[in-house]
């Protein structure tokens, strides 16, 4: 026997896995990635005397026969090369038939389990007594009853992890037949010997849903709800976020001082730092964000948002579990595409990655700034409302409704046979697991600037490159260093593009920063301060007058409100991101829908900039 | 005996026992979930718009759409029987 053991920890979703794989290993876990995949597995390791145990966490799962990616993902551990020693199974005790099903396929695998009962406190409070030694007897196995909140019990249950575990001997299903009726009907005479219910008393869940999932109250909830987290999202970063820029200028600054001359200096203040810095600021309101989404999924509430929106984006061609996604979109499309992993079928899913890039994102904040600041007086209508604010609120609102109209139309163009389906269990509320909220919030939160992190940096890098140098005149093939931006690669780019533009209202310095901020469109606002020479890029009043001077030959402005307008919806729709596009290509394994997800949101852009520059124009 | 009606014909709080689900792409969701032959189930929520719909399903909350829950069959249980 090997001195590290591999236990894997599995069980139904909303039944304290988490929390039972927090309280076990504590800080020390891993994300993993296994290579060309999606596949995404929590390891954590934790030592019992001389032995270290090394355990796999895996997503929460109903079944053997894995429906969604999440499920596809959870099952795949289990004949991973080394086999696992033990499989933990952690069960809700208030829930026990359900909960036995995914146990009772798995024991058919003659590997050793362990079974932990969880949320006795409930199943008590249901009226439900279980007969722990009954039960060990009846299985073969080992059963430990535990609070995984506190972390009651799990003392107990460490130390036997070290120890040698049984193959479950009770027999599920019926001779050779395995059917999911037949398992039921074991597990049913299973608990017949094993539990008694005593009394039933009515959840205070049950009460809460008549509100949560009332026809106006229900929505009304919801909308307070969504106007509190994007509040408190936007006013709570913004101070972090200052801290990160100036940190970061600090940083440049420093290392400007300190490297000696030349292009690697260059290279690395100009091409390397300003990525990482465009990552990294983003970072506070992405993860205040996942902070509040994971608050309202662990919380109970979001299974009720998409009750009560399945039917309505039912017919949009989403489904009740597309809400997470789109409202994650509003923070970055990245970790939002990830996570519609949960969604069973594949046509729903496909459809709501390729919408979620058109929620507006926090990339698109500073552009819209820039731009409304630029023509749209602040001046307050009614009294009290900032024309400004309207301005902004009205581009959520645009790549909302854009978002949901695209849906439709990939209802009808996509074609799939298998219809979408909604089983989905209602879990009953309980109080926030802080712990788990914030680990969920770190781990997602990175692995953002993972994500986005690799391309940004790749794309900062040749982006760099082709703003910094440019053809040497009269002399083909030979490549000039430090030149101004419109004589750079770029800037040759963008005159190319020039009359491609123009029909939309933009010239040739709009062109070089459509191009740049395909690494991220907040990198907009950066190469028009480099185009305008402003010194600071953090400059906004200058850059912002700078540019509302510039002037045609003939001295009409060069920002009219047409062109401000129609650079904003271009902004609203264009899919000017790299690393979304190298997150859909890893989730759907195809370079077919980036594809089509870049050339309809690039043509919605110019359509909708089009229409907005002759309307105004 | 009662008379075997479709899951969706039951008024909320009605609890009836399962007889059969039929043939569908999502059958196999559905009886992995717990709906299988025998078990009780008893409608007690509506989304607006009355679809989709929670069931209590004997230990837990299960909600699906209206036309999932037409292809589970039930026998109602005796009135008296439900509270």
């Amino acid at each position: 026997m090997s001195s590290q053991l591999k236990i894997v920890l599995a069980g139904n979703p909303n039944c304290g896995k988490s929390s039972l794989f927090n309280v076990l290993t504590g800080l020390k876990q891993k994300i993993t990635n296994v290579p060309g995949t999606t596949i995404e597995n929590k390891v954590g390791r934790f030592k019992v005397g001389k032995k270290e145990i090394k355990l796999v966490d895996t997503p929460g799962t109903y079944s053997f026969n894995p429906k969604s990616l999440d499920e596809k993902e959870a099952v795949k551990v289990f004949f991973e090369d080394p086999l696992p020693d033990t499989i933990l199974y952690i069960a809700d005790a208030s829930n026990l038939k359900r909960n036995l099903f995914y146990f009772s396929q798995l024991a058919q695998h003659k590997i050793p389990m362990v079974l932990v009962l969880n949320m006795l406190d409930i199943a008590d409070f249901k009226g439900f007594e279980i007969d722990i030694d009954r039960l060990e007897k009846e299985l073969g196995i080992r059963v430990f009853k535990i609070n995984a909140r506190n972390g009651e019990g799990t003392d107990v249950l460490k130390k036997a992890l070290s120890e040698d575990q049984f193959v479950p001997h009770y027999a599920f299903g019926k001779d050779n037949d395995h059917t999911h009726e037949s398992h039921y009907d074991s597990i049913i005479k299973l608990l017949n010997k094993t539990t008694t219910l005593k009394s039933k008393r009515e959840l205070i869940s049950n009460k809460i849903d008549a509100y949560a999932t009332h026809p106006i109250l229900g929505y009304l909830m919801f909308l307070v709800v969504l106007l509190v987290i994007f509040q408190s999202v936007f006013t709570l970063a913004s101070y972090p976020m200052d801290w990160i820029e100036n940190g970061f200028s600090m940083f440049s600054e420093f290392l400007s001082q300190v490297l000696p001359e030349g292009w690697v200096k260059k290279l690395i203040i100009n091409g390397l730092v300003a990525g990482i810095a465009g990552v990294v600021v983003f970072v506070p309101q992405i993860a205040i964000l996942f902070f509040f989404m994971g608050l309202l999924e662990d919380t109970g509430y979001m299974a009720r948002v998409s009750f009560i929106m399945d039917k309505m984006l039912r017919g949009l061609g989403l489904s009740g579990k597309s809400v997470v996604p789109l409202l994650s979109g509003a923070a970055c499309a990245i970790p939002a595409i990830m996570s519609t992993r949960n969604i069973e079928n594949w046509k729903d899913r496909l459809i709501t990655i390729m919408v979620t890039p058109l929620m507006s994102c926090s990339a698109r904040l500073p552009v819209y700034t820039l731009l409304i600041s630029m023509a749209i007086p602040s001046t307050l209508i009614f009294g009290f409302i900032n024309l400004q604010a309207l301005v902004m609120l009205s581009m959520y609102v645009l790549g909302t409704v854009a978002a949901l109209v695209a849906a439709v139309i990939f209802k009808w163009i996509i074609k799939h046979d298998i219809p979408s389906y909604f089983i989905m269990e209602l879990p009953i509320y309980h109080a926030p697991r802080w712990s788990n909220i914030w680990l969920n919030c770190w781990q997602k939160s990175l692995s953002f600037v993972k994500e986005a992190g690799k391309v940004i940096l790749i794309v900062s890098v040749v982006l760099w490159f082709l703003a910094s140098y440019g053809p040497k005149p009269n002399q083909t093939f030979s490549i000039q260093e430090s030149v101004e931006l419109e004589k750079s690669y770029a800037g040759h780019f963008g005159k190319a593009i020039e009359p491609g533009i123009k029909p939309i209202g933009f010239n040739w310095k709009i062109g070089i920063s459509l191009i740049t901020s395909f690494a991220a469109r907040e990198v907009f606002v950066g190469t028009m301060s480099t185009i305008y020479s402003v010194g600071d890029e953090e400059n906004f009043e200058q850059l912002r007058e700078k540019m509302k001077k510039d002037r045609t030959p003939e001295g009409v402005p060069i920002y009219s409100l047409a062109v401000v307008l129609s650079l904003m919806v271009f902004y609203a729709f264009a899919m000017q991101c790299m690393s979304t596009l190298a997150v859909v290509y890893k989730e759907t394994q195809s370079l077919k829908w980036p594809v089509i997800q870049f050339v309809y949101m690039t043509g919605l852009a110019y359509l909708g900039s089009w229409v907005v520059f002759n309307l105004f124009g | 005996m009662p008379q075997a009606v479709k899951l969706t014909e039951l008024q909320i709080g009605q609890i009836a026992r399962i007889a059969s689900v039929a043939e569908s792409p999502y059958k196999e969701k559905l009886q992995e979930m717990g709906c299988v032959a025998g078990v009780l189930i008893k409608p007690i929520l509506k989304a607006p718009f009355g679809d989709p719909i929670a069931y209590e399903l004997e230990e837990y909350t299960l909600s699906m759409r209206k036309n999932e829950a037409e292809s589970i069959t039930v026998k109602p249980l005796d009135p008296l029987f439900n509270s």
